[in-house]
């Protein structure tokens, strides 16, 4: 099977890779480009472990053809921080211990910045409901929203 | 996933000739199914035609008379973000906000949806209970039907060969009318209806029931109407006694299967209560827009 060209934006870097028609986002992020923060779980749209942004809203990459995202802009976890500098979620989820094993992680933080990029200030039912399609294994849920209210809280106040 | 090539239309007459092009061809709107169906070995194409590229099946509108016009291709989010949408069609705000979570509506469109054919599906019972229809076109035209009209079974939909849906379209809502959808899962988000209803209710000034639309997701082999509890509430006052009538004829009318997600007697059951509810809550939305 011939692969086909692909131009994107990826976390704000021009990027061309090849990719067969049948490989998702997700295979060509890991497997082709070497971006393994967004993570393979289900590998069906129901556990969120893969989301990354798509020209700025959350999707799961698993559900996105590689060659879906010609001429668009990809976000992935790789692009949250700068050097050291932790991005405010990822900074939050550190200190209120919302995370075990980690593998949903990068999932949770790509969807809750998209939910804090369009409402800065969301209440926890709000945050609660967001975020229902990522699923944690371990650490449970409630430290999570915490983070989450503590990094909308954070980033408020640097404003 | 087997291999298959994957074409991007710009324009339906581009995207007609690739599907006349003699190979088995699948259609991809949001992909949140058919990419999965694919990878999983459930359905098989040679070539995969992404619809995403058509301007047309990207755009929505209200029309002058009021009408909704939503091209198979629009994602969800976009919808429901729209304050005209959430103010004049709340009901299709309510199917459209709880399929799948956020990342899956970013991507999922009313035109996959349907066409996938899910008895669970969300957006049936409630585009039945508004009135939609479906435009659907092919290299002799287009053509439109019922939006009830579309399935034939599970995972089975009345497109022909050679066929595209092309937009759903809404009718615009009676004065003194209202309509809702919910369904019943065992938790608050992300999960597939056990079983679900849409209603769609108007009245004359005195309070009678002038005309009524009831639908049922997941107690049949496809979403259903119910004619029977539609006679149940026109010409009678909106009230309690009436809404009962109207889920025993909801409950009469389920034919539901046992599975993972639930049984025979609960989702006959479910019928009942659901579509009760989702006359309350389409009263109580005719009472707020007094």
């Amino acid at each position: 099977m011939s692969r086909t060209h692909v131009s994107t934006i990826l976390n704000g870097v021009e990027t061309d890779f090849l990719c067969e028609p049948r490989q998702s986002l997700l295979e060509v992020l890991r497997d082709e480009i070497g971006l393994t923060g967004a993570k393979e779980g289900c590998n069906n749209g129901n556990c969120g472990a893969c989301a990354v942004h798509l020209d700025g809203r959350v999707v799961n990459a698993c559900c996105v053809l590689a060659v879906e995202t010609q001429g668009r802009t990809v976000d992935t976890i790789e692009s949250l921080a700068h050097g050291d500098q932790l991005h405010p979620l990822q900074d939050a989820f550190l200190q209120e211990a919302a995370l075990q094993c980690g593998i949903c992680t990068p999932g949770f933080i790509m969807s809750a910045k998209a939910l804090l990029d369009q409402e800065p200030n969301p209440d926890e039912q709000r945050i609660r409901f967001w975020l229902s399609g990522n699923l944690c294994r371990c650490t449970g849920y409630d430290k999570i929203i915490r983070a989450v209210q503590r990094a909308a809280a954070e980033m408020q106040e640097a404003k | 996933m087997d291999s298959f090539t994957y074409l991007a239309p710009r324009s339906l007459g581009e995207a007609l000739t690739a599907l006349g092009n003699g190979k088995q061809s699948l259609l991809l709107a949001g992909g949140t199914d058919i990419i999965v169906q694919l990878r999983e070995g459930r359905r098989h194409c040679d070539q995969l035609i992404d619809l995403k590229h058509i301007p047309e099946l990207m755009a929505y509108r209200i029309t002058d008379d009021g009408v909704l016009e939503i091209g198979a291709s629009a994602p969800l989010a976009r919808l429901y973000e729209d304050p005209e949408i959430r103010r004049r069609f709340p009901a299709l705000v309510d199917c459209a906000s709880i399929i799948g979570g956020i990342a899956i509506q970013s991507r999922a469109t009313l035109g996959g949806n349907l066409c996938n054919a899910s008895p669970a599906a969300d957006s049936s019972p409630a585009l039945m209970a508004l009135g939609a229809r479906v435009v659907i076109a092919s290299s002799n035209g287009t053509r439109e039907i019922p939006v009830e009209e579309l399935f034939a079974g599970p995972g089975r939909n009345t497109l022909q060969p050679g066929e595209i849906l092309l937009r759903v379209r809404i009718p615009a809502p009676a004065p003194n009318s209202g309509a809702f959808y919910h369904r019943f899962i065992p938790r608050n988000e992300m999960d597939i209806a056990v079983a679900s209803s849409g209603v769609a209710l108007a009245l004359d000034d005195s309070g009678v029931i002038t005309a009524a639309r009831v639908a049922l997701g997941a107690v049949a082999a496809t979403p259903i109407l119910v004619p029977a509890a539609a006679s149940a509430l026109v010409g009678k006052p909106a009230n309690a006694e009436s809404f009962a009538a109207a889920g025993e004829a909801a409950a009469a009318a389920a034919s539901p299967i046992e599975d993972m997600r639930g049984g025979i007697a609960q989702r006959r059951h479910l019928a009942k209560v659901l579509t009760v509810r989702a006359l309350e809550g389409a009263l109580n939305r005719i009472r707020e827009s007094r």
